[in-house]
C-alpha cells in the first residue's frame, strides 16, 4: 500500500516536471527529421567511425566558415571522442600554422600546430566573418548541438532541409531556402551535397551521410563527456536502487515497533 | 534546550556540554517527539535541506573554476564542462539542483496548504518559510545569470527592468541595481556576490524555521494537537530519520535521472549562445519555477500593476494564516477546502504553463482568468470558507481516528507505514 502510494507521487513528480519542460519546446513551425541516434537514451554511445568522419567534413567543408573555439586538437585523441590515435592527432595539428608570441626579440611568429592547441579559427573577428558571409555570422559550433532546441535532429534537418522555394517565397541575394531554419530563410548556402567530398575510409559520401556524421562529430563536441555521463548514470541509480531497498526493508523493521504496540 | 535534562555519560562530554551544550542539542534532536502518523509529504524537509546542502557544495567547487567577466564568463564555464575534472558533473548538479530544490519546494507548500501547517501556533514558521522561498528565487534568478548566455542576459534584463516601473525613482534604481546604464560586467559582478551569500542567509533562516517548529512541534495529517512525548509520537531518530533517509534515497533517483540522462531538459537552449546585446531572443522566458508569476505579471496591460500584482501574489502568501478562517487544520476535515485546495492547484499549473506562452490571445485571457482565481482563493473563498464550511467529525487521538468518508482517509490512518 505505501509502495503503491510512492508510485503514485514519483509519477506526479514526474508528471509536474515534463510538464513544465513540455512547455518550451520552441515554436518551430515544423517536426525535425527524427535520427535513430546511436548516442541516444540511457546507454547511448557514440559510432567512433562516424565521429572520425564527422570530423573530416568539419574539417574539409565547415571550418571555411565555422569556428569551434571551445575544441582543442588533444580533444580529438580523448576517450569517449573520435579517439585519433596520438600520431593522427599530432599530424592533424601540425596540417596547422599556428600564431605563437612573442619570442625573446618581442616578435609574433607562426609555428605548426600542437596537439595542445585550440582549433584555428576561419575568421580573425566576428566583423570579418560577417563581412564574408553577406552579413550574416557563422556561429562558432562547438556547442551548437546544445544551443538549438531540437539538438541533433534539428542539426541534421537543416543540414537536409534545402530545397526549392515554393513559387511565392521572396528571397533577396544571397539568401536561401531551408525547410527548417527559423523563417524559412538562411544566409548559409547548402554546404553539403552528394559526393562533396571523399571519405578516407571509403564510405560512401552520400548527402545523408555527410550530414549524419558531421552532426555526430558536433554532438560530441557539445557534449564531450556524453559517453562517461552515462556509464556513471547507470551505475549510480543502481546503486541507489539497492541502497534505497535495504533502508526499504530496515524502515519495515523498525517501524513494526510501533505498529505492533497498538 | 529546555525540554529534556540531558547528561552526558562521558566526564569530558559532561565538561563540555556544560559550556557549550551541543551534546544535548543532538539529543534533543534525536529524542524530539514526532506524530508517528506523518506521511511521506513530510519528508520534503530533509529533502530540502539536502538540496540547500547540495546547492552550496556545488557552488562552492564551481565557484573555484568560474570567471565572473562578461568576457570570459561563458568560456569559462565551458572550460568547467570540458577540462574540469568532474566538471561537467558538477555544473549539471548544480543546475538541475535548482529545479529540484523548487520541485521540492513547492510540495512542501503545497503540504502546507493542504494539512493547514501555516496555522496557530506555527504562523512564524510559515512566514519564514515564505521569506526562504522569496531568497530561492532570488538566488535562482542571479544564478541563471551567471552562464552570461542568451537567456542569462535577456532574462537580467526584462526581470531588473521591472523595477522602472517604480513611480519616480524607477529609472535611477534600476541603474543603480546595473551599475550603469545596461546590463553588463557589473551586473555580472554583483549578482555572482549575491549569488554566493543568498544560500548561507537561507541557511541560517532554515535553522530559525526548525527552531520555530520544534517549539509546538510538528503539524501531523490529522491536523489535531497531540500530547508530546506520548503513544501517538515516536523519537525522531530512527523511526524519522530512517524514512527522510528513504524518501530522500527516492528524490535523488530522479535528480540523478535528470543530471545523468536529461541534463538539459529543464533549461533553455538559448542559454548555448553566448551573450549578445545586440540580438533579442525571440521569447525571453525565465526557469521554470518561476513560470507562474511571470503569468501574473504579464496578465496586466499596466507595468506597475503586473509589479505590483506579481508581489502581491506572495504578499497573499504571506498573511495566509490569517487569510484562513477555519480553525480546522487538516483538509482531511474540510470537504469543501479539499476541493478548492485541488483547483488552486491546477490554477497554478495553469499559471505556469501560460506564463510560458506567448502573452497574446486565449493565452492571454486564460492567463488572467487564473490570476484572478488564483487571489480570489486567498482572499475571498478562504476567509469565507471558515464561517461556511460545515467540516466533518475530528478525532480524539491521531491513535483512534474517526473514519470520514471519501478520498482522503488514507491520508487520515495512522498507520501510513505499512
Ligand atoms: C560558406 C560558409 C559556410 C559554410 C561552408 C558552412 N556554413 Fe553554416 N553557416 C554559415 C552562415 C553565414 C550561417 C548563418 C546563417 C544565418 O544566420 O542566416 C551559418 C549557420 C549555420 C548553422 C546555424 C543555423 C541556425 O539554426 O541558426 C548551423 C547549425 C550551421 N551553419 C552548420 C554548418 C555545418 C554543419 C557546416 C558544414 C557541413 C556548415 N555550416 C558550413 C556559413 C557557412
Ligand atoms: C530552503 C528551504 C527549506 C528548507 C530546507 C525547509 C526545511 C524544513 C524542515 C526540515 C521541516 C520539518 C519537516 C517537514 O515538515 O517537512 C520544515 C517544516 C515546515 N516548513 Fe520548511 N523548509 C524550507 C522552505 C519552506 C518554505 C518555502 C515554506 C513555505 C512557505 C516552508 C514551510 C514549512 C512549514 C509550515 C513547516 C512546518 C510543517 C509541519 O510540521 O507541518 N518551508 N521545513
Amino acid at each position: 500500500m505505501t509502495l503503491n502510494r510512492l508510485i503514485k507521487l514519483t509519477l506526479s513528480i514526474l508528471f509536474v516536471v515534463l510538464f513544465s519542460s513540455k512547455s518550451f519546446a520552441a515554436g518551430s513551425n515544423i517536426e525535425n527529421l527524427k535520427v535513430d541516434w546511436s548516442f541516444a537514451g540511457i546507454t547511448g554511445k557514440f559510432d567512433r567511425s562516424s565521429l572520425q568522419r564527422g570530423y573530416q567534413v568539419y574539417k574539409e567543408v565547415c571550418a571555411s566558415c565555422h569556428s569551434m573555439q571551445y575544441l582543442s586538437f588533444r580533444n580529438l585523441g580523448e576517450k569517449g571522442g573520435p579517439e585519433f590515435s596520438e600520431e593522427e592527432v599530432k599530424a592533424i595539428a601540425a596540417g596547422y600554422e599556428v600564431n605563437d608570441g612573442p619570442n625573446s626579440d618581442g616578435e609574433m611568429f607562426t609555428r605548426p600546430g600542437r596537439a595542445s592547441d585550440k582549433f584555428v579559427k576561419p575568421y580573425p573577428n566576428v566583423n570579418a566573418a560577417m563581412a564574408a558571409n553577406g552579413g550574416a555570422y557563422p556561429p562558432d559550433l562547438s556547442v551548437i548541438v546544445k544551443a538549438r532546441s531540437g539538438g541533433a535532429n534539428y542539426i541534421y534537418s537543416l543540414l537536409m532541409g534545402y530545397e526549392e522555394k515554393p513559387a511565392d517565397f521572396v528571397l533577396d541575394e544571397g539568401v536561401y531556402y531551408n525547410k527548417y531554419m527559423e523563417g524559412n530563410k538562411i544566409k548559409m548556402p547548402a554546404p553539403l551535397s552528394d559526393d562533396l567530398i571523399e571519405y578516407s575510409d571509403g564510405t560512401k559520401a552520400s548527402l545523408d551521410q555527410l550530414s549524419k556524421d558531421v552532426t555526430t562529430f558536433l554532438t560530441w563536441a557539445a557534449e564531450p563527456h556524453l559517453e562517461a555521463r552515462h556509464k556513471t548514470g547507470t551505475k549510480v541509480i543502481i546503486y541507489l536502487i539497492l541502497l534505497a531497498t535495504l533502508v526499504y526493508f530496515s524502515m519495515k523493521k523498525i517501524w513494526l515497533r510501533v505498529d505492533s504496540e497498538k | 534546550m529546555s525540554d529534556h535534562n540531558y547528561v552526558p555519560e562521558s566526564k569530558v562530554g559532561k565538561w563540555f556540554n556544560d559550556r557549550l551544550p551541543l551534546l544535548s542539542l543532538g539529543a534533543h534532536l534525536r529524542e524530539y517527539p514526532t506524530p508517528k502518523n506523518l506521511n511521506y509529504w513530510w519528508t520534503f524537509g530533509g529533502i530540502l535541506t539536502f538540496c540547500l546542502i547540495t546547492q552550496i557544495v556545488t557552488g562552492i567547487v564551481l565557484a573555484m573554476h568560474y570567471v565572473a567577466h562578461a568576457d570570459l564568463a561563458f568560456e569559462s564555464v565551458e572550460k568547467i564542462m570540458r577540462d574540469v575534472n568532474y566538471g561537467w558533473l558538477i555544473r549539471y548538479i548544480h543546475s538541475n539542483g535548482a529545479s529540484m530544490f523548487f520541485l521540492a519546494v513547492y510540495i512542501h507548500i503545497f503540504r502546507s496548504l493542504f494539512y493547514g501547517s501555516y496555522k496557530s501556533p506555527r504562523e512564524l514558521i510559515w512566514i519564514i518559510g515564505m521569506i526562504i522561498y522569496i531568497l530561492m528565487m532570488a538566488a535562482a534568478f542571479m544564478g541563471y545569470v551567471l552562464p552570461w548566455g542568451q537567456m542569462s542576459f535577456w532574462g537580467a534584463t526584462v526581470i531588473t527592468n521591472l523595477f522602472s516601473a517604480i513611480p519616480l525613482v524607477g529609472e535611477s534604481i534600476v541603474t543603480w541595481l546595473w551599475g550603469g546604464y545596461s546590463v553588463d560586467n557589473p551586473t555580472l559582478n554583483r549578482f555572482f556576490s549575491l549569488h554566493y551569500l543568498i544560500p548561507f542567509l537561507i541557511l541560517g533562516l532554515v535553522v530559525l524555521h526548525i527552531w520555530a517548529l520544534h517549539v509546538p512541534g510538528n503539524n501531523n495529517p490529522v491536523g489535531i494537537d497531540i500530547k508530546k512525548p506520548s503513544k501517538d509520537t515516536v523519537p525522531f531518530h530512527p523511526y524519522i530519520t530512517v524514512k527522510d533517509i528513504f524518501a530522500l534515497l527516492m528524490f535523488m533517483i530522479i535528480f540523478a535521472g535528470f543530471v545523468f540522462f536529461s541534463p538539459n531538459v529543464l533549461g533553455h537552449s538559448d542559454n548555448y549562445i553566448p551573450a549578445n546585446p545586440m540580438v533579442t531572443p525571440a521569447h525571453i522566458v525565465p526557469e521554470w519555477y518561476l513560470l507562474p508569476f511571470y503569468a501574473i505579471l504579464r496578465s496586466v496591460p499596466d507595468k506597475l500593476g503586473g509589479v505590483l500584482l506579481m508581489f502581491g501574489a506572495l504578499f497573499v502568501l504571506i498573511i495566509l494564516p490569517w487569510l484562513d478562517t477555519s480553525k480546522i487544520r487538516s483538509a482531511v476535515f474540510r470537504p469543501l477546502y479539499r476541493q478548492f485546495f485541488w483547483i488552486l492547484v491546477i490554477d497554478v499549473l495553469a499559471l505556469g504553463y501560460l506564463g510560458a506562452m506567448p502573452a497574446e490571445g486565449t493565452y492571454l485571457f486564460l492567463a488572467r482568468v487564473s490570476t484572478v482565481y488564483y487571489f480570489l482563493h486567498f482572499l475571498v473563498i478562504l476567509p469565507v470558507l471558515g464561517f461556511l464550511e460545515k467540516t466533518d467529525p475530528l478525532p480524539a487521538s491521531i491513535s483512534e481516528p474517526v473514519l470520514t468518508g471519501g478520498l482522503s482517509t488514507s491520508a487520515a490512518k495512522s498507520d501510513d507505514i505499512k
